[in-house]
């Protein structure tokens, strides 16, 4: 089959490319309907305090403001998850970290709207702040939510953990911290909000999710959703931050209805760091059983997540820091308990690879320390755990195809790890590690019946399709995955497909770009949506030939003989036929992932219908007076499934590992004095062109028997294996162990001068988890 | 200040003679932007954090957000919307388009034209003198690579002074 | 201009001030541009009758100016490592001879800093990284600065009441606020750099967390006289860890007279640092920034001597190896 693909497997130029080489793509902060106003949002300066007024009133004096909104005006709580509702558009209650939303100006023009931020009275009563996750456990009088500071907390075990660890030849415990760090998407989050004088509300905004900012107007505005239309713009970069539902999109729906003036709202730098939902700090312990051959007996990990003042994806990123542990190894028996605390910071949520990085960062550096006690290497002791296609693991996950086997031998061989490994010059090192991940949730947000993702076509007369889907592109390049499956599956050329996305009016339903989800569960719908058409042209294209559809093929633009090339129409002629015969040629298509879900409370988060597996080695160049770690190289393997676009998949890898890095070495949200300490691109530091490593990567093609063409994920999979391998060569180039991200000169001096040659956490708060909740094994894994 | 502050600005803009009111306190990013309707220079940090905002003047690499209009009379501004010939996208363009080596397309703008001035002085850079004179524009999307690449793609199609 | 405008400031490249400005740090009414004062040669003279360098000349045009190259090669150094290029395109020497000193409790937003407290430098009354402080901390954050300070360059400054010339180091006052001699309606017009009938060498090495962008956490600025193969005179000068130059030049006296090798240079780099006092109101660590004082010092001296800087070990700095 592979040979007969005109489109799928090439590195063609996307269809967005030149719009957005031009400058002509329109990203919500381009928009400038007619008589459009400014919208401004005041922030509480308070990490936690209880709101006892808010006074407008000379705000609303200022000339040139329009309207001045408090919560009281939106006092309807939402929240991503249906579990926690507990956001509201402006505080009416209490502020949860500087930053939280209180009231919001819409006037003439920014400065205008900034002088009558300065206006409104807010009198509060300040509350002791939670801080830490320490704090947030020892809590106080008044907690950040409800009767206690817990959001959620876990426990889950797959049979004896406590028994296969007593049991095994080896057995050691590691804390690992993993902290906070934002996506910083280049472009800051906009939206742009009209009410039309028919009553109906339209918002644009750069929105990875705009089917659920759609659901949330709905309910926070009390309208009906067939009133209101969400258009997601192009994101400038999303990378998870724009996957929530925000206030500023909120409050620019309701100043436009306040004010009947179309209201634009961009956030400020300081301000998307207020919004964050990025990364949550983590504190972890892992303590594993080994066999005296390095083969994992049993896996016990605990997680503590800085949750910050709400629960976005919360719930389900507590779930994720345990949920893919065995995805990548073949683990017997494993125990995972994990607790989120609510704090004063901006609130966490999924950012790149959501959940699982922090403990795929506990879990490498720990195998890895194992190995060394084993007498194992590094790729050794991976090798003889490793997951295997077609396998179930102890936590019930369903694998289907795995190239994990391969993608090692790549990056070994292709950094000859091994050989080099012991003999790097002063202060070099290699470090190595693996990883896996989704390939989109396999259950929905709110659990229905109802597909994920949706396609629908409508082909013209003269051989044009129109696509219509709601997934957004937010640089990932979905656009060009939807034409190239389209393209392909009707024989015609990318330039063909006509694209309308992400607008809640016209096109059917996609949940977001979030989770790795898009290619896989959007493409297998356009795949059935353009296969359902094709089926009608080819129909009607054999009655035209005389021939059995079977022998039919779609390629060029043509319909023709597999037999006789000659013998065949245009597709634009076989639409016509079908168009005559039928009327309006258009066809839909539906994906909706098989149930996977195991049998205990809880398993709705790891299910996915397939998993993306990564390898990397990376290459560090430690300078041992001042603890400076440079990266020259990497060399990164991914599991793609088929690469429909490989240049494009390349992008999602390398993109990945530049992220990878910058968390690895540099990247942190920290906080003084109950605030962000540098919310700005110069003080949150962000790798520049200057270190980006020689990067060799590597596609690894296992064609999953599910996906579209074969193809998996590769926006998030690639980040994950990149982190711990920094730490792991840092320790292969100077002998110290940095236990923590960010790997700073400080603490890598710190660690060298160190008697037990680490940097890291040396315990975990007390804290007493639930009962755990022990679920039956599957029936593989039963006496094993 | 009100409406009647605005003065008078006289900019060269992609070869274009243009005279426009503004209020003075306006960045060049905001003329371009809101008064001349020149959005393909994106709004970054304001602060000249990043260079999102980067356009060309007298054919160097320029912070949109910090210049002001009035200082620039008489200086040649280029921004992206001046980079094709007619239709024709400038070869940078098309290498860009074609190795992907724009993903959300929000640094783009100030990456071709910062590239584009490094061609003008160096026709043929090495990678390091590539990765230096992009070293003050952020992408958070590719990992510079795909950029890289693009660069030595057009510079070896003889982008310069293209 | 200036002296009838009281409410005025003097713009060049921008890049400094136009950020200040937005974050409301100060209140200006008017901004007067000096880029129209006219073409002054951008470099005048050479390193042995002395070098005049215009004030407004940009850090990309002294970055790679030919006239740099040799003794003076510490200010090209320095201006090459200002922030990024788009920057080095608009700023000017003037302009960062004049960096108003920097405090990351000061270089936030208006909304920040009244969530933190506003600080004594902008609107508050105390210093939030030293509280009991009287004075304000805020950091020098020139990388020229440090380096005109070591080449014992002299800086005209004209105003209302004519012109004058001081030496670089009495520009600058030890203090985060009132950080410059230089009076509010004078403008640097020139740095001059001395004539010398000797070899000099020097070097600048600049500390931060990236390559680019970045201010310094620490900058190290060393110029040599030489006779003979022996250092005959030694000036030093360190950025980033005071609200000014901080000269170490008594500390490189053991120098004197001396063929320096690899021991000399650790033994006065190790001494050297002792007025290297960072505080915790820049990036990075600051108990690791006063560390790294000796480290920077003794690298910024070998490259002034023309030995190896790293002395074989690679620095993760890539921005000090990369050709000009």
């Amino acid at each position: 089959m592979a040979d007969d693909l005109t489109i799928i497997g090439k590195s063609l130029t996307k269809p967005d490319a030149y719009a957005k080489v031009s400058g002509q793509t329109k990203f919500a902060d381009d928009l400038a309907p007619p008589r459009m106003v400014y919208g401004r949002i005041l922030r509480s300066p308070h990490p936690h305090a209880r709101i006892l007024s808010v006074d407008t009133s000379r705000a609303r004096a200022l000339p040139g403001v329009l309207a001045v909104i408090t919560g009281d005006d939106l006092p309807v709580k939402f929240g991503i998850l249906p579990v926690s509702q507990d956001e509201e558009a402006l505080a009416r209650e209490k502020v949860r970290y500087v930053g939280d939303p209180i009231a919001a100006v819409a006037a003439t023009d920014e400065w205008i709207a900034d002088e009558a931020l300065e206006l409104i009275e807010v009198q509060v009563k300040t509350l002791p702040a939670f801080m830490s996750i320490p704090d947030a456990i020892a809590g106080g009088n008044e907690p950040i939510h409800g009767q206690s500071n817990v959001h959620k907390a876990v426990a889950l075990e797959f049979g004896d953990t406590e028994e296969a660890i007593q049991a095994a030849a080896y057995s050691r415990e590691d804390l690992v911290f993993f902290e906070g760090n934002t996506h910083l998407p280049m472009e800051q989050h906009a939206a742009v909000a009209q009410y039309g004088a028919d009553g109906k509300l339209t918002l644009w905004t750069s929105s990875q999710t705009p089917h659920y900012v759609h659901r949330a107007l709905g309910k926070v505005l009390e309208l009906p959703m067939s009133r209101i239309r969400v258009i997601a713009t192009p994101n400038g970069g999303g990378f998870g931050g724009k996957s929530d539902i925000f206030s500023h999109e909120l409050v620019a729906a309701k100043l436009a209805i306040v004010t009947g003036r179309p209201v634009k709202i961009t956030l400020t730098r300081e301000e998307v760091f207020y919004a964050h939902r990025g990364r949550h700090p983590v504190l972890m312990k892992v303590r594993t059983g080994f066999s005296k051959e390095g083969r994992i007996t049993g896996m016990q990990f605990q997680s503590f997540l800085d949750g910050g003042g709400y629960g976005s994806y919360g719930v389900a990123t507590t779930y994720y820091t345990g949920a893919l542990q065995a995805t990548t190894y073949a683990i017997p028996r494993y125990r995972f308990e994990g607790v989120r605390l609510f704090t004063n910071k901006p609130p966490c949520g999924p950012k790149r690879g959501h959940g699982t990085p922090q403990p795929r960062f506990a879990l490498e550096i720990h195998l890895d320390k194992a190995a060394e006690a084993l007498g194992l290497d590094p790729v050794e002791i991976r090798r003889r755990n490793l997951v295997r296609p077609d396998s179930r693991t102890v936590n019930w996950l369903r694998i289907t195809s795995c190239g994990l086997d391969d993608c090692i031998n790549k990056v070994v061989e292709g950094s000859r790890f091994l050989e080099r490994r012991r003999a790097m010059p002063s202060g070099r090192g290699l470090g190595f590690a693996v990883s896996s991940y989704l390939t989109g949730a396999g259950t929905a947000i709110y659990w229905n019946d109802m597909p994920h993702s949706e396609v629908q076509l409508k082909l013209d007369r003269n051989g044009g399709v129109a696509l219509l889907c709601g997934a957004i592109d937010i640089g990932q390049g979905s656009d060009h995955i939807l034409a190239a499956i389209v393209a392909e599956v009707l024989g015609v050329e990318l330039e063909d497909i006509q694209l309308t996305t992400a607008d809640t009016d016209l096109t059917p339903i996609d949940l977001g770009s979030y989770s790795s989800r898009v290619t896989f569960m959007a493409g297998n719908a356009a795949k059935a949506a353009a296969e359902s058409v094709r089926q009608r042209l080819l129909q009607s294209a054999a009655m035209a030939l005389h021939c059995d559809p079977e022998d039919l093929v779609a390629r060029g633009r043509r319909i023709f003989r597999r037999t006789r090339p000659e013998d065949g129409l245009s597709v634009a002629q076989a639409v016509q036929l079908v168009e005559a015969e039928q009327g309006v040629v258009t066809g839909t298509g539906s994906y909706t992932p098989p149930r996977l879900a195991g049998p205990y409370k809880g398993s709705g988060v790891g299910p996915s219908p397939a998993y993306s597996y990564s390898a990397a080695v990376v290459e560090v160049d430690c300078d041992p007076r001042t603890g400076e770690v440079r990266v020259p190289e990497v060399w990164i393997a991914h599991d793609i499934g088929r690469a429909i676009n490989p240049v494009l998949v390349e992008g999602q890898v390398e993109g990945s590992v530049y992220m990878a890095l910058g968390e690895a070495l540099m990247e942190e949200q920290s906080f003084r004095l109950g605030l962000h300490k540098f919310p700005s691109l110069l003080e949150y530091k962000s790798p520049t062109a200057l270190e980006a490593p020689v990067m060799h990567t590597y596609l690894v093609e296992t064609i999953d028997r599910e996906g579209p063409f074969g193809a998996k994920e590769a926006g998030q999979g690639p980040l994950l294996p990149v982190i711990p391998a920094v730490a792991n060569a840092v320790y292969n180039a100077l002998g110290v162990r940095i236990d923590e991200i960010p790997i700073t000169p400080d603490k890598v001096l710190k660690a060298l001068h160190d008697k037990g040659k680490r940097v890291g956490p040396k315990s975990v708060p007390a804290f007493g988890f639930p009962p755990l909740i022990k679920s039956d094994v599957p029936e593989e894994w039963r006496g094993k | 200040m009100s409406i009647a502050d605005k003065v008078a600005v006289r900019l060269r803009v992609n070869g274009e003679d243009m005279a426009v009111m503004v209020l003075p306190y306006k960045t060049l990013l905001e003329v371009l932007r809101e008064d001349l309707g020149l959005t393909g220079t994106k709004h970054g940090c304001e602060l000249g954090e990043c260079s999102t905002c980067g356009v060309l003047v007298d054919g160097k690499p320029y912070l949109s957000c910090l210049a002001m209009p009035l200082d620039l009379e008489g200086r040649d501004i280029v921004t992206v919307e001046g980079m094709a010939r007619g239709s024709d996208p400038h070869p940078l363009q098309v290498a860009f388009a074609e190795l992907g080596a724009a993903q959300c397309g929000y640094c783009t703008p100030a990456m071709l034209l910062t590239a584009m001035a490094l061609l003008d002085r160096n026709p043929n850079p090495s990678r390091q003198a590539i990765k230096d004179a992009l070293s003050g524009v952020l992408c958070r999307c590719t990992g510079y690579v795909k950029i890289f690449e693009a660069v030595e793609l057009a510079a070896s199609r003889g982008a310069a002074g293209g | 201009m200036a002296a009838t405008n009281p409410g005025s400031a003097f713009i060049a490249g921008g890049t400094d001030l136009v950020p200040n400005l937005k974050r409301r740090q100060f209140d200006v009414s008017a901004l007067i541009s000096l880029n129209g004062l006219g073409d002054t040669a951008v470099v005048d003279g050479d390193a042995d009758g002395g070098l005049t360098i215009g004030a407004g000349a940009t850090l990309d045009e002294l970055a790679r100016h030919p006239a740099l190259d040799g003794a003076f090669q510490a200010l090209a150094q320095a201006c090459d490592q200002v922030s990024t290029p788009q920057v080095r395109c608009m700023g000017t020497l003037g302009g960062n001879l004049l960096v108003d000193p920097r405090c990351n409790y000061y270089n936030q937003t208006h909304a920040w800093r009244k969530a933190v407290g506003f600080c004594m430098k902008r609107d508050g009354d105390i210093c939030l990284v030293a509280r009991s402080s009287p004075r304000c901390w805020a950091v020098s954050s020139s990388d020229s600065a440090p380096v005109t300070v070591a080449l014992d360059a002299r800086v005209t400054l004209q105003g209302v009441e004519g012109t004058r010339r001081i030496a670089a180091a009495e520009l600058y006052k030890d203090d985060g606020i009132d950080y410059t001699n230089k009076r509010r309606e004078e403008v640097i017009t020139s740095v001059q750099l001395p004539a010398s009938d000797l070899r000099v060498t020097s070097a600048y090495w600049k500390l931060r967390r990236r390559p680019s962008f970045d201010f310094p956490i620490l900058g190290v600025a060393i110029a040599l006289a030489w006779d003979n193969g022996r250092i005959r005179a030694a000036r030093g000068a360190l950025g980033a860890v005071g609200s000014r130059p901080v000269e170490i030049t008594s500390y490189l006296e053991p120098l004197r007279g001396q063929h320096p090798d690899d021991d000399l240079i650790a033994r006065v780099a190790d001494a050297a640092d002792k007025p290297s006092r960072p505080l915790d109101n820049t990036d990075l660590n600051h108990y690791w920034r006063k560390r790294m004082t000796r480290v920077y010092i003794e690298r910024a001296l070998r490259d002034a001597c023309g030995l190896e800087p790293l002395a074989g070990r690679l620095s993760a700095q890539v921005g000090n190896d990369r050709p000009r």
